[in-house]
């Protein structure tokens, strides 16, 4: 909301705060002020002038010739503004005036003329177009003709006023008005206030006798209050009420609508004045809609309604929806005579659906919707009644045509003062704590330092005494709380087993080169097929959807991080980044169900995608880039790390991947995941150079992790013994096979098994291998002897050469 | 004979000066004094001798021999020396050419960020607790005093799945969960980080997915001023010693009072700059008292127990923290954005 500090001191006096100091207490009072904003900073020597005479201009058709009366002195201005004329009094900014943005007004000559000065328009003058009076738009602006010629323009256009910007959180409906932020200042600075007195002389007839009001749903209008107003003469508003609005951020419109609007300023309670001889009927019903029903409103848009909807009627036809929008049909027009002034507590719910639904926001609804002040709805509708017959010329009719079944609830709170203090942490006395009160305008006992509070109607969000610990808190200041730590007992804190792991998982990904990086969850359809680990696709996921996602790139959850890891990689090559290393530790989604009933399985999964220069190091001509074994040894580093035994990696076919480079990554013979090459198709497609990725299961590895205790095993005394042994076998056959039969041949004493050349070409025949391994044997009670080396080397020898047709090499 | 010696002594002296290398001292060393050598030579002669005279010379023959072997040893270290000193200057590098890297990857700046803020509130006594990223309606909303129809829920527009589940909001429902799980009993100290997801369009300051960290400490006799103390101690561990922090009353459905906490502006100390809009104060976290609603809700009697929340956005204080100007950059994973974040 926009708070004209011109408007508010007419209620507190804020002589000795300047604006600054202002917005800052109110900022610690609860209502952030977000900007402070002097309309007419620097402006000066800017007068009301009147046009004497006006003459064209002998030498350009659009531009002329003004005498303007000052004041003190009479000056010759050339206007080119299509709406002056003689008799205007108008806005001259002197020579010397500076106006918004800088500009300086100087003596100049335009086409042989003498121009001394400028008339000016509102936009000159730093108003924003959309507050302008649509007559002003395009032109001067022009003063009633009783403005005081050589009187100050900036003060009469309230152009010296400052405006704060609040933004005010949903509880505080209060603080939606002029007078409800006046008790707020009031509160905060500790001053009196000083609010309008509502006397209005009624004409001999009564309002009851016009209009009947009939309300079918009272939950959802509990009181509907009709005034009448006779003999009404549209016409402007006077010049400080437009001044005012325009404050407020509201465009003046004629007398009777400035009225309505000005008084949602002052009091925060929307009202609406029907032409009541357009009304249609002598009857106002206000119902739900029927569905399908419709109804054109001011802004002539067709609206099509449903039941949810509030509608005014007149008994057959809508004439507003209920605390949104009035319809055209019974619009204040120029002719308009008699008004039905409409002051009413609509249900917020049904505001809030209304306006939503046909998106109509507006400072009438936001004020519905949080709740207006059911106390003041009749006080603020009989304020409009008192401004129509002050500056329009109206007779307001006795009484009020109503419909009452508001039951408005005293809000009691009881509270020792020991419970506040305890609660703050704070040593407030009593006397303040009803200074406070006092200050806050809220009426209550104490006794014995036990408060009973009487919550004032405008405040419905003093409800228990922890809206109560706030206000004494605010008011009080928060500045003013000490700092304490808490006293309660004491516990060490710390991170779960699994939480340790998975900081250990980021440590060590991280120290074997990659980068962590964060993808959406959220991706689209096509991607939660793709790159499925084989365990999750067995599970037969269905995908989660959004009900109303924003954008089809992201409108489901992601059964695989890939998608948008991959993505990711992508994005880095389209801006010549080359050598990509990434990993992202996350959730995937996992749902089973057709119609999903119940939340989706989050399943943490470790995700890496690499491709490029692993290692490069030009000088030295040693470049590496990235292959299968790359990424394998940054996962067989992980097991290690993780102490998971007996992990292995057999060839799998899947879609996506390579057909002869992907691997399934098993550990004590359980899938956990995948690792392997894009497949080129797919990289070609996603403009991917080389790509490995590598995609665990995080919940089962931590599984297995954490069944290991972690043993301790001695050192060995004694040595070991290595011997080098090569084969010659068909190249189809794994490395992985024959070091298993090796490691079952080597018992008891074969320790590890090391691949250190694999060899084809030249000296060897087609279709064969050598491949070459280091063996280590050891006993751990005493130092082997050269014949069980040798024993067991043999048995080694003759076990491979019989399973797999080898032959050892020389 | 004592001529003689003396000759010989000089003469081995001044080859052992001239020599060159090891196989010269060697060949020094066996021609003067090996077996078949002059010195032994000239002490075969000393039976010609008369008595008297036979132990000065064969003194004096030991002496040259020692001198001569010192000199040969001093010799031999001296060349050694040469060597070494040759061998090690053939052996130096260009120290200046770049070395052998490892290639180095580092942590994304929200994670090290979650992390450095569990920490100390580990420090405190906090455990980290972790729950779903797609919620229950109940927990993400109900159990935190937001009902259905509550206005404040406009707050945050979701992304429902069914009207009943939906990608959780804010991390918040793990307090609601952890609490639960409590049965009515204090003390609960939890600091609660995750991805939280809201129904907006991704540009420079929004992001339809971003990362929170919530805390929350509900025990006996839990003080206003404790929250006080304790966001006091976490904005200077965080920014730094020197920054002041300010609460100011605000608005959430989940407690009452609730605060808003802004720390002083790095940029103009308090002056007012555009980095605060003019106010020399930036926003930092919503904080605030636990609701006894929600306190009631999750089991416990909130006539004996209270408790403070917190809740703040690692992206927003990353970007305070580092005047990043775009969120999107912790999502799009730019290389170059992410390294430069490893030390941080
Ligand atoms: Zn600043």
């Amino acid at each position: 909301m926009l708070l004209s500090l011109n408007w508010l001191k007419q209620y507190v006096d804020l002589d000795d705060i300047s604006p600054d100091d202002l917005a800052e207490k109110i900022t610690k009072g609860g209502i952030e002020v977000d900007g402070v904003e002097t309309f007419g900073e620097g402006l000066k020597n800017i007068v009301v002038g009147y046009v004497k005479s006006c003459e064209q201009h002998s030498n350009a058709d659009k531009l002329n010739v003004c005498q303007v009366d000052v004041g003190d002195e009479e000056l010759q201005i050339i206007c080119g503004a299509p709406n002056v004329a003689t008799g205007q009094k108008v806005v001259v900014a002197k020579p010397g005036a500076r106006l918004p943005g800088g500009m300086k007004i100087k003596k100049t000559k335009l086409r042989g003329e003498v121009s001394n000065g400028m008339i000016c328009s509102l936009q000159e003058l730093g108003i924003d177009q959309k507050f302008i009076q649509k007559e002003f738009e395009d032109g001067i602006f022009v003063f009633p003709e009783d403005t005081e010629v050589g009187s100050n323009a900036v003060d009469l256009l309230n152009l010296n006023d400052t405006i704060l910007d609040l933004d005010i959180t949903p509880n505080r409906a209060d603080s939606f008005s002029m007078m409800g932020m006046a008790y707020e200042v009031a509160a905060i600075l500790d001053k009196d206030l000083h609010l309008p007195e509502v006397e209005v002389n009624r004409i001999d007839e009564k309002a009851e006798d016009y209009v009947k009001v009939r309300v079918e749903d009272a939950d959802l209008n509990p009181y509907y209050g009709a005034y009448i107003v006779k003999n009404i003469k549209i016409g402007p508003s006077p010049l400080w009420m437009q001044n005012r609005l325009i404050a407020a951020g509201i465009r003046p419109i004629n007398n009777v609508v400035d009225i309505t609007n000005y008084v949602l300023m002052e009091y925060g309670q929307p009202l609406h004045a029907f032409d009541f001889n357009r009304f249609g009927s002598n009857e106002v019903v206000v119902r739900r809609a029927r569905n399908g029903e419709t109804m054109t409103t001011l802004d002539g848009e067709e609206r099509n309604l449903q039941k949810d909807h509030l509608l005014i009627t007149n008994g057959k036809e809508g004439m507003a929806l209920a605390g949104v929008m009035g319809g055209v049909d019974s619009e204040v027009k120029d002719d308009t005579s008699t008004i039905l002034v409409e002051a009413a507590y609509f249900n917020p719910l049904t505001v809030r659906k209304a306006a939503k639904d046909h998106g109509l926001r507006s400072e009438s609804s936001i004020r519905f919707e949080r709740g207006v002040d059911p106390n003041r709805v009749k006080e603020a509708g009989l304020r409009a009644c008192q401004l129509m017959q002050k500056y329009a010329g109206g007779e307001v009719l006795e009484g009020i045509a109503e419909f009452d079944e508001q039951a408005v609830e005293q809000s009691i709170v009881e509270f020792d003062a020991k419970t506040i203090n305890r609660r703050l942490g704070t040593a407030i006395s009593v006397e303040e704590m009803k200074n406070i009160l006092h200050r806050l305008r809220f009426s209550f006992e104490e006794a014995d330092a036990h408060f009973t509070v009487y919550a004032p109607s405008r405040r419905g969000d003093i409800q228990i005494v922890e809206d109560m610990l706030e206000e004494i808190a605010r008011i009080y200041g928060y500045d003013q709380l000490p700092y304490t730590l808490p006293e309660g007992t004491s516990n060490a804190g710390g991170l779960t087993t699994k939480q340790k792991l998975k900081r250990s998982i980021h440590r060590y990904m991280q120290s074997a080169g990659l980068n962590e990086a964060m993808t959406y969850s959220l991706t689209k359809e096509e991607n939660t097929a793709k790159f499925m680990d084989q365990y999750i696709r067995a599970l037969q996921p269905k995908a989660v959807k959004l009900a109303m996602p924003m954008s089809e790139a992201h409108s489901h959850l992601r059964l695989s991080i890939l998608p948008e890891l991959l993505s990711s990689v992508q994005y880095n090559l389209a801006r010549r980044q080359q050598n990509v290393a990434l990993y992202e530790l996350g959730s995937i989604y996992v749902n089973k169900e057709e119609n999903i009933s119940k939340q989706p399985d989050e399943q943490l999964r470790l995700s890496a995608a690499i491709t490029g220069i692993w290692v490069n190091q030009q000088w030295q001509k040693e470049v590496k880039t990235v292959d299968f074994y790359v990424l394998k040894g940054v996962v067989e580093g992980l097991l290690d790390l993780l102490d998971i035994q007996h992990a292995s990696f057999e060839s799998l076919k899947m879609e996506q991947m390579h057909p002869g480079r992907t691997a399934a990554i098993l550990v004590q013979d359980e899938h956990v995941g995948f690792i392997g090459q894009i497949h080129p198709a797919v990289q070609k497609d996603m403009d991917l150079t080389d790509t490995y990725v590598f995609d665990l299961d995080v919940d089962r590895l931590l599984e297995v992790a954490m069944e290991n205790e972690g043993s301790y095993e001695p050192i060995p005394r004694y040595p070991s013994v290595s011997q080098d042994l090569a084969f010659v076998v068909d190249e189809e056959i794994p490395a992985k096979r024959i070091m298993d039969v090796i490691s079952d041949a080597g018992k008891p004493y074969l320790k590890d098994i090391q691949v250190f050349d694999i060899y084809q070409g030249e000296h060897m025949d087609a279709g064969k291998k050598s491949i070459a391994f280091s063996v280590r044997f050891q006993d751990p009670e005493a130092t082997l002897k050269d014949e069980q080396v040798e024993e067991a080397r043999k048995q080694i020898v003759n076990t491979v050469e019989d399973s797999f047709h080898a032959v050892l090499r020389g | 004979m004592r001529e003689r010696l003396e000759e010989l002594k000089q003469e081995a002296l001044s080859k052992i000066v001239e020599a060159k290398d090891t196989k010269q001292l060697q060949e020094i060393r066996v021609s003067y004094l090996g077996k078949k050598g002059p010195i032994t030579e000239v002490l075969r002669g000393m039976g010609k001798l008369p008595k008297e005279e036979r132990p000065v010379i064969g003194q004096l023959a030991n002496e040259v021999r020692e001198v001569i072997s010192k000199e040969l040893d001093a010799k031999q270290e001296q060349l050694d020396q040469e060597a070494l000193e040759a061998k090690l200057a053939e052996e130096s590098i260009d120290v200046t050419l770049p070395g052998y890297q490892q290639p180095s990857g580092g942590p994304h700046l929200l994670t090290k960020l979650i992390e450095d803020i569990e920490d100390l509130f580990i420090g405190m006594g906090f455990e980290v607790a972790e729950g779903p990223e797609v919620e229950q309606d109940y927990y993400n909303f109900e159990a935190l005093n937001l009902p259905k129809g509550h206005p404040a829920r406009d707050m945050q527009d979701s992304f429902y799945i069914t009207e009943e589940l939906l990608m959780r909001t804010h991390t918040s429902p793990v307090q609601a969960r952890t609490m639960e799980k409590h049965k009515g009993k204090g003390p609960v100290k939890i600091i609660c980080p995750g991805k939280v997801y809201r129904r907006d369009t991704d540009d420079a300051t929004h992001s339809h997915q971003f990362t929170q960290i919530e805390g929350l400490y509900v025990d006996e006799n839990v003080r206003m001023s404790d929250l006080k103390g304790v966001l006091n101690s976490f904005a200077k561990q965080i920014f730094g010693q020197n920054r002041e922090i300010r609460l100011r009353p605000s608005f959430f459905p989940f407690t009452e009072p609730s605060v808003e906490m802004d720390i002083s502006c790095k940029m103009c100390h308090g002056e007012g700059c555009s980095v605060c809009k003019h106010s020399g104060w930036i926003e930092i976290l919503g904080a605030g008292m636990v609701h006894p609603n929600v306190l009631r809700m999750a089991g416990f009697d909130s006539e004996i127990y209270s408790g403070f929340a917190f809740g703040m956005g690692p992206e927003r204080i990353a970007m305070l923290k580092y005047g990043i100007e775009d969120i999107r950059h912790f999502y799009t994973n730019d290389v170059r954005f992410l390294k430069q974040f490893h030390h941080a």
